[in-house]
């Protein structure tokens, strides 16, 4: 065995990378909860990527066949309805776990310098990830499908002068057909899954650069043991974190289960009932609402009264968060040494995100669009307060070494 | 390899005229790929018009036709209705039609149609395109007291009138879109041809 890794070895840097990234990467030994979901959001990925491999052999994107194809995987491929419905619910799951691995990069700082790349990596990986579920949604050609699309595409028909031109050659066709579904299908299997493969390898090999940071946001490679300068706070990633994470995997599998065997359509959340029924161009249904992870922005882009402003608001709302970095101007990390205005603000952001996303759920009423323009202002908020207060911030002090 | 009397500056030279021909090329090769998401050549003469025969169109109801796959709403509209349009001028965006590409010339006009109670509208909302429901009644609970008939889009609640012009403080910028048009006989229309005088 010594003598073929030895043999690789002169060929190809395996015992090399296997120590970079994993055997001799030392990770911060106080590590919690939250450093779950970065490896998670990989395990997602790559159910994704095998369940789409396997839904392929037997979709079909094409405008007059596509519904019934998945109706066919639903009931008469062996196995089908399980490929399918693990697909659906890894698409949840992938927003769940990411969204909390971005939660986690806001309480501890995980953004700050030095580490501004691997969050700009990963605000990409976030956008590639929307345009990735976007374009699925519309693979199974149903109603919600097809409006959904419908309105997503018609969003880039605000911006002035090429805005009609553009929703044209997005399309491919005056209205959503045969072309559309085709080229997002394309789009959905080959080249934005290329893109977040490639992206998920940047942001990997920029944060194993850099070194993790941790929930008290101290640099473990300030403390580093003067003969082996190994960080007396770190520890490898294999085995210590390679085994925790092990653990973090039994109970995400665990929860995706109950919701693959038992609730796969989410109660009309996840898989919404009006797509159960195929797409007609002539009839909109009653109640139109994003699947769940879009939700937040949806809001916003109907809170505001007006075409363009609405779409520029809400684009403004997730190309706000590519710029935290440079917004929070505060030099403590973590949100555990920082003051008592970044707690509640980062608290307030964190309620108006999840009241955003249940109010784009319910249809429009004069009361609810109110509480939608009242939330959306709470958005905005957090990064103007914070970019205000974060400068001269009363933090408290910072200890040397990670703690517990 | 000696690294003296190298030519920076001719070095730099080819380096850069290299990458800007390289770059050049690079934009002509984007030309047919980016090309090939334009609707197709079959995409382009789909979409021939529609013949549609109003002669069972009652009055203050709606039928629905399909044209280039977009429904297309034909209306009859009562005297009362017509009459009472001008009243809403005030909460109108646009209520002289004064957007010359929501609608042809012959439709521009107070009804926004040829013949005052024929309503022919393209029923896709102006704001992110989707398809409003028709609600003729008055005054209905979610719509308000003051609602005198028209389309209401499910999506953001944008509210057009019976004219299919769009009210004021809702999301859709423009007033729904009249398809080009023309009368055959007394109830025949083709929707997706202009009329010869116009």
């Amino acid at each position: 065995m010594d003598k073929l890794i030895g043999w690789i070895d002169d060929r190809f840097p395996l015992t090399k990378m296997w120590n970079e990234h994993l055997a001799e990467y030392y990770t911060p030994k106080n590590f919690n909860f939250w450093y779950f979901f970065g490896s998670l959001a990989l395990l997602v990925l790559v159910i994704q990527i095998v369940s789409g491999i396997f839904l392929t052999m037997h979709y079909k994107p094409d405008g007059a066949t596509a519904f019934a194809s998945v109706e066919y995987i639903m009931r008469d491929v062996p196995y089908g309805w399980l490929i399918r419905y693990i697909h659906s619910t890894g698409a949840t799951a992938f927003f769940v776990v990411v969204y909390l691995h971005m939660l986690r990069g806001l309480l501890y700082g995980s953004y700050k310098q030095p580490r501004e790349l691997i969050w700009l990596f990963g605000m990409f990986i976030y956008l590639a990830l929307m345009a990735e579920a976007f374009m699925g949604y519309l693979l199974p050609w149903g109603q919600m499908s097809y409006w959904g699309a419908q309105v997503i595409i018609s969003l880039f028909g605000a911006i002035p002068v090429i805005g009609d031109d553009l929703t044209l050659w997005i399309r491919g066709d005056f209205v959503i057909g045969d072309a559309t579904l085709n080229r997002f299908f394309a789009l959905h299997v080959i080249a934005l899954p290329f893109v977040l493969v490639f992206l998920v390898i940047a942001h990997i090999i920029a944060l194993h650069e850099v070194g993790s940071n941790n929930p008290d946001g101290v640099e473990i490679k300030k403390n580093k043991d003067p003969e082996t300068h190994i960080p007396l706070d770190g520890i490898p990633f294999h085995p210590y974190y390679t085994v925790k994470d092990i653990v973090g995997v039994v109970v995400f599998l665990f929860f995706f289960s109950i919701v693959l065997f038992y609730f796969p359509d989410g109660g009309g959340y996840l898989l919404e009932h009006a797509n159960f029924i195929a797409s007609d161009p002539l009839k909109t249904p009653e109640h139109i609402a994003p699947v769940w992870y879009f939700t937040p922005f949806y809001a916003i882009l109907r809170a505001v009264p007006d075409k363009l402003m609405g779409v520029g608001a809400m684009f403004a709302a997730i190309a706000l968060l590519f710029f935290m970095p440079w917004i929070d101007r505060c030099k403590v990390k973590s949100v555990r040494y920082r003051s008592g205005i970044y707690k509640a603000n980062l608290a307030m952001f964190v309620i108006s995100f999840v009241v955003l996303g249940w109010l784009a759920m319910q249809p429009a009423t004069p009361t609810l669009t109110l509480m939608s323009q009242l939330f959306s202002f709470f958005y905005f908020a957090f990064f103007v307060v914070l970019f205000v207060t974060s400068k001269n911030e009363s933090t408290k002090p910072v200890p040397d070494r990670v703690t517990s | 390899m000696s690294t003296d009397n190298v030519d920076t500056g001719r070095r730099r030279f080819l380096v850069t005229s290299t990458s800007v021909v390289a770059a050049v090329g690079a934009g002509f090769v984007a030309v047919p790929f980016v090309s090939s998401w334009m609707p197709s050549e079959r995409a382009k003469n789909a979409g021939a018009p529609v013949e549609v025969d109003i002669s069972k169109l009652e009055e203050g109801r709606m039928m629905v036709v399909e044209w280039q796959s977009k429904p297309v709403w034909v209306v009859k509209r009562s005297e009362k209705t017509l009459s009472e349009l001008t009243s809403l001028d005030s909460n109108l965006r646009d209520p002289a039609s004064a957007n010359v590409d929501q609608q042809p010339a012959y439709a521009q006009n107070a009804n926004r149609s040829i013949k005052p109670e024929i309503l022919i509208l393209v029923g896709i909302c102006t704001h992110l395109g989707c398809s409003p429901t028709f609600r003729p009644e008055i005054g209905p609970a979610d719509l308000g007291a003051d609602w005198l008939g028209g389309f209401f889009c499910p999506c953001h609640s944008s509210k057009f009138d019976l004219a299919g012009r769009v009210y004021q403080g809702v999301p859709a910028p423009t007033n729904l879109v009249v398809p080009p048009h023309k009368y055959l006989s007394d109830n025949v229309i083709v929707i997706g041809e202009d009329g010869e005088a116009a």
